[in-house]
């Protein structure tokens, strides 16, 4: 299918769907009956049908996970399966903060990735070097996230593109000369640096997403966000289990003696095919631009993480908090991420997306 | 009313507060007593400290936490002294009269009398925000030998002083660790109860996320 002819129909199908919207309104209309329920049919009509059963079958997966760690519980009593609960019914409540986030639209998306931001950058200051003098600095950091966030809630891509990498780079070590501070100065420096762009800047790209317009992608710039999120966690998943199961060859004991490159691998192929097959359903990818992002998304995912893995190391801390029950600090879960999000939406700008 | 107000305040201010500037990532939360008479043993930082614990109990306890606070410096002021008294719910330990004889823990006996979780900082002042512990001043066996039948809680808050540390007016928000123990109890002996005290709070220190701070 042609360029002009794809984005013709996906107008089509936006329209097809407004008519069903007034249909339903008209039906509500004339029965007068239950307000909130045809509230909900309507609210759910107006969403992509790819982006609904995509998020119904996350669900039915942990659903999955929830029935088999009930299972091994009665199975097995004498293990302790506290963690795995806790692990999975910390899913439950990410995937239901992030479909609720995803079906009310780009505001709540936004918002929802400014406060992740928060917690995140919080947790890394907490355990980055740190001191009194700087505290002007930490503050200064924080606020880049309501910048940052503005500039996305405005739509305003060519000033997000350079506030933090650009300007908040610069204007940091300035403030410290301000102070004073030169103890430590370019140490101190690019601890900040690396906390704006990974936990601001790099997650920003999440939220940036949803401005995708609906006829650029077959299910709007929630499917693109949505189908990131699924590729990057799925291949966490896949490379755990895959290491679980044939893990034997340690890739870099160093860092994280856990990981293998059977895991690493397995890790890669099952994501890629993943990406390839499920892709044209929620991207505008196809041929090559898809081929590239099955190849690089799952091997940015595995850097992403080991990358924090090392930082963690050299800080001496195994999770980043406990505020995610099962699954440590906020940091912990969105390590790949901080690689994956810009990585996926730069291969999306170069190769499908007209608006970025 | 004042009571009501009292509750309003810690349930939907102090605590969204203290979520946003610490995190509130507390572990050993089971340990927590749900009800008085009981004494919870905390270093000392910074006011973060008693906003947190403010904060960390369930809502059906929140009411009976008192933590206690020099009298000759928050009941100076008669706009903060009444803030204090009936909305933060202080305890008052009048420092400034110890040498006098007078019975400064008197206070805290009737809110343990009274069936209260009192919060004591045996550290007795603020330290910087840097790890170490102070000496501990042996009121908190006083009060234990008092109400033998009252667990005495230690709790370890970490980094609170980078948070507000002290002499500084603006907070900046950092993660704060706040690390639970088992409860003790009074078994006798004033000496080694404050021992006991010291090693509990140094060992949940050992468990605490390493502080980078200077």
């Amino acid at each position: 299918m042609d360029d002009a002819r794809f984005k013709d129909s996906l107008h089509a199908e936006s329209l097809d769907r407004n008519a069903r919207l007034g249909n339903l309104r008209r039906a509500a209309a004339s029965r007068g009956g239950n307000e909130s329920l045809d509230q909900i049919t309507r609210f759910l009509d107006l969403q992509h049908p790819h982006l609904l059963w995509g998020l119904g079958g996350v669900f039915g997966l942990v659903v999955l996970g929830a029935v088999v760690a009930g299972v091994l519980t009665v199975v097995n009593p004498r293990k302790d399966y506290t963690e795995l609960r806790q692990r999975i019914f910390s899913w439950v409540i990410m995937i239901a903060l992030l479909s609720a986030a995803l079906l009310l639209g780009w505001q709540a998306t936004t918002a929802l990735f400014a406060v992740v931001s928060f917690i995140a950058l919080r947790e890394f200051l907490s355990l980055a070097p740190t001191r009194r003098e700087d505290r002007l600095i930490v503050l200064a950091a924080y606020l880049a996230i309501p910048l940052n966030y503005a500039f996305i809630a405005a739509d305003i891509y060519g000033v997000y593109l350079v506030l933090i990498p650009v300007y908040a780079f610069l204007i940091t070590p300035w403030l410290m000369a301000v102070i004073g501070q030169t103890r430590g100065f370019l140490a101190s420096a690019s601890m900040f640096h690396w906390g704006l762009m990974t936990c601001i800047y790099n997650i920003g790209y999440v939220a940036f997403l949803m401005r995708t317009p609906p006829y650029e992608a077959p299910a709007g710039g929630a499917g693109l966000v949505f189908f990131l999120l699924v590729a990057t966690e799925f291949n966490d998943v896949a490379q755990y289990v895959w290491g679980k199961l044939l893990g034997r060859h340690k890739i870099i004991p160093r860092v994280s003696p856990n990981k293998t490159w059977e895991g690493f691998i397995g890790g890669w192929i099952t994501t890629a095919a993943l990406i390839w097959f499920a892709g044209p359903l929620f991207t505008p990818l196809e041929g090559l631009g898809l081929a590239v992002v099955a190849v690089v998304l799952p091997a940015a995912g595995f850097a992403g993480d080991v990358t924090m893995s090392a930082i963690k190391r050299d800080i001496g801390v195994k999770d980043t908090s406990h505020l995610i029950p099962g699954h440590g600090g906020i940091l912990d879960r969105i390590d790949s991420l901080t690689f994956t999000a810009p990585i996926y939406f730069h291969l999306l700008a170069f190769f499908a997306l007209e608006k970025f | 009313m004042i009571r009501w107000l009292r509750w309003a305040l810690l349930l939907l201010v102090a605590r969204p507060i203290a979520r946003f500037l610490t995190g509130a990532d507390v572990t050993g939360r089971e340990h927590l007593p749900l009800k008085g008479p009981a004494i919870i043993a905390a270093n000392h930082n910074s006011h973060v400290d008693t906003l947190l614990m403010l904060s960390i109990f369930p809502a059906k306890a929140v009411m009976r936490v008192r933590p206690a606070a020099a009298s000759d410096y928050f009941l100076k002021d008669p706009v903060i002294g009444w803030f204090s008294r009936n909305l933060v719910g202080i305890v008052p330990v009048a420092r400034d009269k110890v040498a006098t004889g007078e019975d400064v823990l008197a206070p805290a006996r009737e809110a343990l009398a009274a069936g209260d979780i009192v919060v004591v900082f045996p550290e007795g002042t603020r330290g910087d925000a840097s790890d170490e512990m102070a000496r501990l001043k042996s009121g908190v066996a006083r009060l234990a030998e008092a109400f033998p039948e009252a667990p005495v809680t230690p709790v370890w808050i970490q980094g609170a002083g980078r948070v507000l540390p002290k002499g500084e007016v603006i907070p900046v928000p950092m993660n704060c660790a706040v690390l639970v123990g088992a409860p003790l109890r009074w078994h006798g002996k004033r000496a080694e109860f404050m021992d006991g005290l010291r090693d509990a709070l140094l060992t949940l220190k050992d468990q605490a996320p390493p502080l980078r701070w200077s």
